[in-house]
């Protein structure tokens, strides 16, 4: 495995941390608009009251 | 046809067919790379002249591949919401961008670690190398620009724009090889009538570009969910959509 651990092994380390951050990242995006909906929706409610 | 062409500009319909699409995109890009990557690390034979350094392969190619075409989705999407006035191609190219800047960056860092080895440097000047370093500054260009804008139609006009123009800059990163004298080797596997590539070696190369083009699926249609909401929160939809 001596070839590997200089240059194969970083470069599926970096395409690892490529692909977990695209997942959090999108994962995030759409939890935080959820989020802003909902207190746009509590704050509409509320001011109908 | 052109019903089911206006049903895709439809924001709920897009949101609801993004929500069922994402967990088979995930599933398939899981089983692909599993295997893809897989054989290629462990069994695929190392070159004669490269040795197992060329297993990056199974990572940069695909990741180029997808920089592209992440690329041209998000042109044709700007050029569809700009022509048409369709807004959820503004939507499409806002989750494109930052997935295809990812993956130009992963493009770039890969073929790197693999110019190391191989050329004994990490980066030249060489146009298949400065056209890709290119298409990551017109990624952060256009990510900037649309978010530089106080009015967010302002901001996707201006991006689809910039994002139409930049898309010039596609047909030169995949001819450089063949335009100029370069260090980057040419086309192999896009050379199917002349295989330059063993079977043992390409066939997982093309399970990886699969479960690449099905990653880059799952993660758009997860962006573009959360791109949807964002722009629609106004809509009655959306609140009854969040109460589920």
């Amino acid at each position: 495995m001596g070839g590997y651990a200089r240059f194969v092994w970083p470069s599926f380390a970096v395409a690892l941390i490529i692909f977990a951050w695209n997942l959090w990242s999108a994962g995030n995006l759409h939890a935080a608009a959820k989020v802003r909906v909902a207190r746009a929706v509590a704050m509409a409610l509320k001011e109908r009251t | 046809m052109w019903t089911w062409f206006y049903r895709l500009a439809s924001p709920p319909y897009v949101y609801g067919v993004a929500a069922t699409l994402t967990p088979w995109l995930l599933a398939g890009a899981v089983v692909a790379l599993g295997y893809g990557e897989g054989v290629g690390l462990f069994f695929a034979p190392a070159d004669y002249q490269q040795g197992d350094a060329f297993r990056i392969i199974y990572v940069h190619v695909p990741a180029g591949w997808i920089s592209m075409f992440c690329y041209s989705t998000m042109a044709i999407a700007g050029a569809i919401a700009l022509i048409w006035r369709i807004k959820i191609g503004h939507a499409v190219a806002a989750a494109a961008a930052p997935i295809g800047a990812s993956f130009t960056l992963l493009a770039l860092v890969t073929g790197s670690l693999w110019g190391r080895p191989m050329w004994g440097t990490y980066w030249v000047w060489d146009p298949r190398l400065t056209s890709e370093l290119i298409l990551l500054f017109l990624y952060i260009g256009v990510m900037s620009l649309r978010s530089a804008f106080e009015d967010p139609a302002r901001g996707d006009r201006a991006a689809a724009l910039l994002g139409l123009v930049g898309g010039v800059n596609i047909p030169i990163i995949h001819y450089s090889v063949v335009w100029w004298n370069s260090l980057h080797q040419g086309a192999t596997v896009a050379k199917f009538g002349k295989p330059t590539m063993a079977l043992s070696m390409l066939v997982p190369l093309l399970a990886c570009f699969l479960g690449f083009m099905l990653f880059f699926g799952a993660v758009l249609c997860m962006r573009l969910r959360g791109e949807v909401l964002n722009r629609e929160r106004q809509a009655k939809w959306v609140r009854e959509a969040i109460k589920t």
